[in-house]
């Protein structure tokens, strides 16, 4: 060890207080949701009398079972769609490399910093015209379309390393395009799929503005959404707020947890492409 | 899941090319590669190209949403530019790219370096997932968390008064000059953990003997990060820096639900302009022409971040 001990204390000392403040947030809330009901706490200190009753009222109000069937309906809607259509792309581009493909290239990363809030006024009245304006398909459809320029990059980087010759011998045994796509690459694929998956499910769980403004019923939203929907009708009820809150984390709480390693390596890796 | 299977399998009647004259081959294998990028490029083109084009339609009319559009030319950008409350909120986004970028990448690469070289078992792994966890929940939730931590009876008062600081405890999002800071004291604590990890994984990845030879040498923690890590990371630093940037440009969530623009418009950024400009105002026309402006200035504050990391890079 050529770090000095001090510094090795000192050092530690200072991550572990950067931690306690990155946590402080989630106890305050957290303790805030055991004081009665309707009362105004202060944010840390344990209640006389913790009120756990308080996360059962707030499941109910917050219409929880309806919330997380709509989150998981519109994830599952938009994920796989969006892998598969986006790999196919990228398999094309990135690997067929037809004439054509480098302006579709161009064209997709022309999309990669588009800001939701530059498009979400147009999209609000397409969505009117073609009446999907106010279901779940109301963020589905957009979402696909919006995450098809960081997609199709992502899995460009992929198809553009690999070797031609797997392909050349699959086709002298006669597979078509189809089927070498299908049968060899797309199972080959499942390592940059599985990341774009999860970044792709992070997103979609935590969208907000498109469920804001194009979906007006809370149990048709994402989760995100539903929280902003939750949040205007309870803002004065600050320990049911807090309960509700922590609710509807639990979920994301739960599954980062439990797949924090493919989560992190996912996101980071998703920044650094992108 | 409609899209899982498309109608018809691009390529089920395509053989190997070879067994075609060359001139055909060549256009059946284009036909193939553009059936293969359609699906893509149609949802992309419907849901994305074409609202962008309608916004910059939109941005050239007086619109009310409902009743007939009529033709202003580029008086919308005008007005814009000219009015202090809307240009104000583009001014106020690039104050916030002060807490969302600069504080959280310069704080990211130091605490990274710190856990690098203090911190390599279990404490680094668990500072990582900790401090990545605020990256995970949805902005609106961090909003609604901060909203109630700034709050008069909020922790922040409260550790302040604990402190003996209770002369300047105050609701933090509802004063005029304190509104703005706040809403980036919010960015810093979503953003700060994002760039910290980035900047960790990138130092344990590259090469381990650049760092053990410079504490063979005794090099201290200032020359190490400033001769070894700043150089090495610049790549991943371009990165963090487009990731905020991006992140405080196009604020929304986190403002619309911690002080919905205000007090007065002091925290108002595009986003949320644009918002209340459509949707509550009905001014569609100069909503659009602030989301094109919006969209315009992102591209030019990334572009050159792109260029500046990829250069140095190669």
């Amino acid at each position: 060890m050529t770090v000095g001990r001090g510094e090795v204390v000192t050092g530690r000392a200072l991550l572990v207080a950067l931690m306690v403040l990155t946590l402080l947030p989630f106890v305050s809330i957290f303790t805030t949701a055991l004081y009665p009901s309707g009362t105004l706490p202060r944010g840390l200190g344990w209640p006389a009398q913790p009120q756990w009753g308080n996360f059962v009222q707030a499941f109910t109000v917050a219409n929880m079972t309806a919330l997380l069937a709509s989150s998981t309906f519109i994830v599952i809607a938009v994920v796989p769609a969006a892998l598969v259509i986006s790999t196919m792309a990228a398999f094309a581009i990135g690997l067929l490399r037809f004439p054509g493909s480098r302006a579709l290239l161009f064209l997709f990363v022309f999309g990669l910093t588009l800001p939701f809030g530059g498009i979400i006024v147009p999209l609000y009245y397409l969505e009117r015209a073609v009446r999907i304006y106010n279901t779940r398909a109301a963020i589905v459809l957009p979402l696909i379309g919006l995450y098809m320029p960081f997609a199709v990059f992502w899995m460009r980087a992929h198809f553009v390393n690999l070797s031609p010759d797997i392909s050349e011998a699959a086709r002298l045994d006669g597979a078509t395009t189809w089927e070498l796509f299908w049968r060899i690459h797309f199972p080959l694929a499942r390592a940059p799929v599985t990341s774009l998956g999860i970044l792709m499910a992070v997103w979609t769980w935590n969208q907000f503005l498109l469920a804001l403004v194009l979906v007006e019923d809370p149990t048709q939203r994402t989760m995100a959404g539903a929280l902003g929907a939750f949040q205007g009708h309870y803002a004065t009820d600050v320990p049911l707020l807090c309960a509700g809150t922590i609710l509807i984390l639990l979920p994301t709480l739960v599954i980062f947890v439990l797949f924090q390693r493919q989560i992190i390596t996912a996101l980071l890796q998703g920044a650094v492409k992108g | 899941m409609r899209m899982v299977r498309p109608e018809n399998p691009p390529a089920a009647a395509a053989r190997s090319s070879g067994a075609f004259p060359r001139g055909r081959a060549r256009r059946r294998g284009i036909a193939i590669g553009w059936l293969f990028v359609l699906p893509a490029l149609a949802m992309y083109t419907f849901f994305v190209l074409v609202p962008l084009l309608l916004s910059i339609q939109y941005s050239l009319f007086r619109w009310d949403g409902i009743g007939p559009m009529t033709w202003v030319g580029l008086k919308n950008y005008a007005t814009v530019l000219q009015v202090p409350d809307l240009l104000g909120t583009i001014l106020n986004a690039f104050k916030l790219v002060l807490f969302f970028s600069l504080v959280p990448v310069g704080l990211g690469l130091v605490v990274a370096s710190l856990m690098h070289r203090v911190a390599s078992g279990r404490l680094g792994a668990a500072a990582r997932t900790v401090l990545f966890l605020p990256q995970v929940i949805p902005l609106v939730a961090a909003g609604i968390i901060w909203g109630w931590l700034l709050a008069l009876p909020g922790l922040v008062n409260q550790v302040l008064r604990a402190l003996g600081l209770g002369g300047i405890t105050r609701a933090w999002l509802g004063e005029f000059g304190w509104a703005l800071p706040a809403v980036g004291l919010i960015g810093i604590w979503v953003l700060l953990g994002f760039c910290t990890v980035l900047l960790a994984t990138a130092m344990t990845n590259r090469d381990p003997g650049l760092y053990e030879s410079a504490r063979m040498d005794g090099a201290g923690w200032w020359r190490e990060f400033l001769s070894i890590t700043v150089p090495l990371l610049r790549h991943e630093v371009g990165v963090c820096l487009t990731v905020t940037v991006i992140a405080a440009l196009a604020a929304f969530d986190i403002v619309y639900v911690s002080t919905a623009g205000g007090p007065g418009n002091s925290t108002a950024v595009p986003g949320i302009q644009i918002y209340i400009l459509a949707f509550t105002e009905q001014r569609i026309g100069v909503a659009s022409a602030l989301a094109v402006l919006l969209m315009v200035l992102v591209l030019l504050v990334i572009l050159p971040i792109q260029r500046l990391s990829r250069e140095s890079a190669g």
